[in-house]
């Protein structure tokens, strides 16, 4: 489904990063979605489409191992997930629907937390727009701020190679947003991997979609009908 | 292969059609035995030579309170075996074992206050047993009301079940705590009659209640465990198919 | 600027992919915690508040005598830093959970463990430990003997250290509910049962001049265990309030 860009990864795999085979998960005894099939390549960028509740947090969360009730495989490198959760946490970085920046900590001190060195910190709040606010409590900064912080993560010289990010351009202005799309780029292009999910579109290169509607159980909607009828 | 047994196991619908055919030899069972023990234990057992016939309420408390113990292990150990091989029925049986030992450490309780009123001239004493039982009893609501609080219920199931173990862990150190604290404060001379003493022709009634008592938990833990059974699984194919075939009573 | 510098840098560009996500050691999780308890101040002043205007309800409520408030004080001390210990702990993951950074604590390498013991230091620290340091003066008003004030402190320090750690494990259960206060108190206060009972225990056998070392020993090995045990089932109930 999607193209493998530069490999070098030297795995049993070569190339593949997250790949995810005959998926089905369900919340509350509702299938959200189900048979989904992705491969993610080294290099390759993913976005995830669907409405509202169509499940792409879920499938995110799945996908990082935070939630655990799902059938079929999901694979990081050809290895098969509970396996290869740490080897995948140890080259994630996630940013979620909740950004994960403390309201307490400045910028900077929630940058360092992340591991990020002083001045490496100070450029990635500059390239997100937040110069001059980086002592400043982040509980006094907007939503867009906050936002901007956490995505400050994906500036730093040395990220992980998969990025799994919910919704990054939401709350982001024009100039943002085209900063935002030119750093997934590059990151795709220093053989690193983007699964996003967004409203908007995205221009990144080389992108793949897959829509969670066409993973929608045929099976769940005459169940319903029949429930309504 | 072997192991095919333990994940047949796990399946509610397997559960449930097995089950049914259990079900009144179980429940005939453990009325007899109750109702032998109880006629034994009320009207041929010998009176105690202290307490008159207000000891005969032994015949509950005892039988009661022993399962209000093993019922928050049972409850326990269903937490714990859902928590690691993930078995949905697991959980179920675990949600089902909390209110009915929570019920029946309220008996336990109760006929301990009753038969505390002759004995210490008080319903509620603050002895050992009972405190430790009271305790015991807070560890039920607890797990019931942690169970009750969550909108998904996986996460429910989870959480109770880790609470539970929780509990495990501390209840033999809050007996040893609790009677610790009884001795520190109060002289040991209100302890309850130990089974070890007891007269043998006290005793078997009691033993035939106890037995008793464990087959009809074992009774209410699987009509509770159907009816949730039911409840969870009601989307599927083939509760709508038991729903909507009439029962044979009815037909006739 | 600085950006474009850092772009056309080939070294960042190479290295790039392949750094991974390095864990926070114990030190910057303590400090992270201390700051963010030290610029919360409210929540470090609140139990304390909370524990003194309680205790100096006590005689109002049940006389002033001062014998019969010299034979509860040890008790009644104990009780309410109790019940301080609690209040205060619903909020120990709570901030954390809303902004999503427990999320990204469950996600790193190392265990959960430290991250739960971290914080639970830093909550004894800025609760257990003040309460204890105050108990000797709240002793003083309900005319506690003077024999109690040593023990009362030392069994309070080890004891509220136990309690934030069996604490921690009904904060984690209850994080992901709306309103847990009164759920929480249920199912952590029998938990707690031991500590109260071997805590007063020590205050009154110094009163009574026997000596509290088996207490103060007892109140260790408790200690003990709970550090050992609580942190685990307390990031395992971590996991189970984030799959919620």
């Amino acid at each position: 489904m999607v193209s493998a860009q530069s490999g070098t990864a030297t795995d049993s795999a070569p190339g593949l990063a997250l790949s995810a085979r005959g998926l089905t998960c369900e919340r509350d005894g509702r299938i959200l979605f189900e048979g989904l099939e992705f491969a993610l390549s080294v290099g390759a960028a993913l976005q995830i489409e669907g409405a509202n509740g169509a499940g792409k947090s879920t499938l995110i969360r799945t996908l990082i191992g935070t939630a655990s009730d799902y059938q079929g495989h999901i694979l990081w490198r050809g290895v098969p997930l509970p396996k290869s959760l740490p080897s995948l946490r140890e080259s994630l970085l996630y940013i979620g629907h909740n950004a994960g920046v403390r309201r307490g900590l400045t910028p900077l001190e929630n940058l360092a937390w992340y591991g990020a060195s002083h001045t490496d910190a100070l450029v990635a709040l500059d390239a997100v727009g937040l110069y001059g606010f980086e002592d400043v409590l982040c509980q006094q900064l907007s939503a867009g701020q906050t936002r901007r912080v956490a995505l400050a993560r994906l500036y730093l010289p040395e990220t992980p190679s998969l990025w799994i990010l919910d919704e990054p351009l939401a709350a982001l202005d024009v100039a943002g947003v085209a900063s935002l799309e030119t750093q997934m780029t590059r990151h795709l292009q220093r053989g690193g991997s983007v699964l996003l999910t967004s409203h908007q579109p995205v221009t990144i290169a080389p992108l793949a979609k897959i829509n969670l509607a066409d993973f929608q159980a045929s099976a769940h909607d005459s169940l319903e009908h029949s429930y309504a009828g | 292969m072997s192991w095919q047994w333990f994940h047949r196991l796990g399946s509610p619908r397997w559960f449930y059609q097995k089950t049914s055919g259990w079900l009144p030899w179980l429940g005939a069972a453990s009325l007899l035995l109750l109702a032998v023990g109880m006629a034994w234990g009320l009207g041929f057992a010998p009176q105690d030579s202290k307490q008159g016939n207000s000891y005969r309420i032994i015949y509950i408390h005892v039988p009661a309170a022993f399962l209000a113990l093993a019922g928050y292990y049972i409850m326990a150990i269903c937490g714990a075996v859902g928590l690691i091989w993930k078995m949905k029925l697991s959980f179920v049986v675990m949600r089902a074992a909390a209110p009915i030992g929570a019920a029946l450490t309220f008996i336990a309780l109760f006929t301990g206050a009753v038969w505390g009123k002759p004995t210490w001239g008080a319903y509620w004493v603050w002895d050992a047993r009972i405190t430790s039982m009271l305790i015991l009893f807070f560890l039920y609501l607890g797990v019931m009301a942690l169970s009750g609080a969550f909108a998904r219920e996986q996460s429910g199931d989870k959480a109770s079940a880790l609470l539970a173990l929780v509990g495990t862990v501390n209840i033999p150190i809050i007996y040893k705590s609790v009677d610790w604290w009884f001795t520190l404060h109060q002289p040991a001379t209100l302890k309850l009659t130990q089974a070890s003493t007891i007269d043998p022709s006290m005793f078997y009634p009691l033993i035939t209640m106890i037995a008793g008592f464990y087959l009809f938990y074992a009774w209410v833990l699987i009509l509770h465990t159907r009816s949730l059974v039911l409840q969870r699984e009601w989307r599927t194919q083939w509760v709508r198919e038991l729903l909507e075939k009439p029962a044979p009573a009815a037909r006739a | 600027m600085r950006v474009d510098s850092l772009a056309s840098s080939p070294g960042a560009a190479e290295s790039g992919a392949t750094g991974s996500v390095r864990p926070p050691g114990f030190y910057t999780l303590f400090r992270t915690e201390f700051i963010l308890a030290v610029r919360r101040r409210s929540d470090i002043v609140n139990p304390l508040l909370f524990f003194v205007t309680v205790l100096a309800m006590m005689p109002l409520g049940i006389g002033p005598d001062p014998e019969m408030l010299a034979r509860m004080a040890g008790g009644l001390i104990w009780v309410m830093a109790l019940l301080a210990t609690l209040l205060s702990q619903e909020s120990l993951f709570r901030g954390d959970y809303e902004d999503g950074s427990l999320e990204q604590l469950a996600l790193q390498t190392q265990p959960l463990y430290f991250s739960v013991l971290a914080k639970v230091l830093v909550h004894w620290l800025v609760t257990g430990l003040p309460l204890a340091v105050l108990s000797p003066l709240l002793g003083m008003m309900l005319n506690l003997g003077e024999a109690g004030y040593w023990p009362l402190f030392m069994s309070l320090a080890l004891g509220t250290a136990s309690l934030s750690l069996i604490g921690a494990v009904g904060a984690a259960l209850t994080v992901a509910l709306r309103r847990p206060g009164l759920l929480l108190a249920l199912i952590i206060m029998p938990l707690y049962v031991p500590v109260l009972i071997f805590g007063t225990g020590a205050v009154q056998a110094a009163l009574d001049g026997y000596g509290y070392g088996p207490q103060m020993a007892i109140l260790g090995a408790i200690l003990a265990a709970a550090a050992a045990l609580a942190p685990l089932a307390a990031a395992g109930a971590i996991r189970i309030s984030l799959e919620n």
